[in-house]
């Protein structure tokens, strides 16, 4: 009886994972209006839950994505996924206003280069403090502050060891992770109520996965535009990273 | 139909991935340069162009606005399934140097929107040109 409901569930994936998702919001958004006093935006909450989620999934399977590890939100994993990620950032670009894009898009381009810049002599910086001195190590971990996925491409291109790749791969996981919960956090403070400072913030953070859900935490219209920007960012730092910054860091060290 | 609207969405990513990937390739690099942003440029421009034409009806319309406002269940389905017990078992290192990019980032942010003008403006201020979606 239990097998077949668990395999049944499986079959299903998809459609289950609406229905948790579903159920999920509805906690979220009923914490944020009884709990919070809506103070906490309840997308926000349903963020937080999911990423807590994914933790305990994570360390109760040993698989390397959270909750959709476990058999019965397996379908996570494609409702989560960078395919219909990716077309539901696309569909809200609809209603955007063009010139909104066009005023802020030379400081957008500017925050892209010194957002990824930035992130790298972050990473950079704490790497050098923990005691890596070979430019490749340096650069790996430098890196992965940019994202995950810079990270990883430019370790194999430089031929870094498994552990520091493994290593900034969990550094772009800590910033992409941080950004989702940091970025409704600190929105006021930071004026992140406008698109260009959208704009601004999609080229300065830039990773993809972070700088979506933290302006869905944030406030929903503001996605189209720092998604816009942050899209340009990961190919920007694979672009740089393993080239002009490893060069750059090669001369200091 | 609905359809319509789905499948205009789709074909506007499939082009952008397409252009993002051959400018990548372009550049020597493995990876998709923007592909998502063209594609984002691409429909608000097919959209707009339509819809002064008078070609987009509500039902197709309906087709986008509907993924669009599954976004924000998607990008919970998302963080639901994201790394974060291997984030956490990084170590110091990798805490810190993620945190540092975050902070910095998030700093910088004011730095270089500079002086509230009208572009700036929040957009609560005005008015919408669009329902909220998806909350």
């Amino acid at each position: 009886m239990n097998d077949s409901i668990v395999s049944l569930v499986d079959k299903y994936h998809l459609i289950a994972a609406f229905a948790v998702i579903g159920l999920a919001m509805y906690v979220a958004y009923w914490m944020s209006r009884n709990l919070t006093g809506g103070r906490l935006h309840g997308s926000a909450i349903a963020i937080i839950i999911g990423l807590a989620l994914a933790y305990v999934g994570g360390i109760t399977t040993g698989g390397s994505h959270g909750l959709a590890d476990v058999t019965l939100f397996s379908g996570l994993a494609l409702m989560g996924g960078g395919m219909l990620r990716d077309l539901a950032i696309i569909a809200t670009a609809y209603g955007v206003r063009l010139q909104e894009v066009k005023k802020a898009g030379f400081r957008g381009v500017i925050a892209l280069f010194l957002g990824v810049l930035v992130s790298f002599v972050a990473g950079a910086v704490v790497a050098v403090g923990f005691g890596y001195s070979d430019p490749v190590d340096i650069t790996t971990i430098a890196a992965g502050a940019v994202t995950y996925i810079v990270g990883p491409v430019t370790g194999a291109t430089l031929g870094a060891s498994s552990e520091v790749i493994a290593l900034s791969i969990a550094a772009g996981l800590v910033k992409s992770i941080l950004t989702m919960i940091a970025t409704p956090l600190t929105a006021k403070w930071i004026g992140l109520d406008n698109p260009r400072s959208a704009m601004i913030f999609g080229g300065m953070i830039g990773t993809t996965s972070g700088v979506a859900a933290g302006l869905a935490a944030t406030d929903a219209r503001l996605v189209p535009y720092g998604a816009m920007t942050a899209t340009f960012y990961t190919g920007l730092g694979i672009l740089l990273a393993p080239t002009l910054l490893f060069l750059g860091v090669r001369a200091i060290f | 139909m609905v359809i319509y609207g789905v499948a205009l969405l789709a074909g506007c990513m499939l082009a952008g991935l397409i252009i993002g990937d051959v400018l990548g390739q372009l550049l020597g690099i493995d990876a998709n340069l923007g592909g998502v942003g063209i594609a984002m440029l691409l429909l608000i421009f097919l959209t707009g162009y339509l819809k002064d034409r008078g070609k987009l009806p509500e039902a197709t319309e309906s087709g986008i606005n509907f993924w669009n406002a599954m976004y924000i269940p998607i990008v919970v389905a998302m963080a639901a399934s994201q790394n974060v017990a291997a984030a956490f078992s990084g170590g110091l290192v990798a805490i810190l140097a993620g945190t540092l990019a975050v902070v910095l980032g998030l700093a910088l942010v004011p730095v270089l929107t500079g002086k509230k003008v009208d572009d700036a403006a929040p957009l609560d201020a005005r008015p919408q040109s669009q329902p909220p979606t998806g909350r």
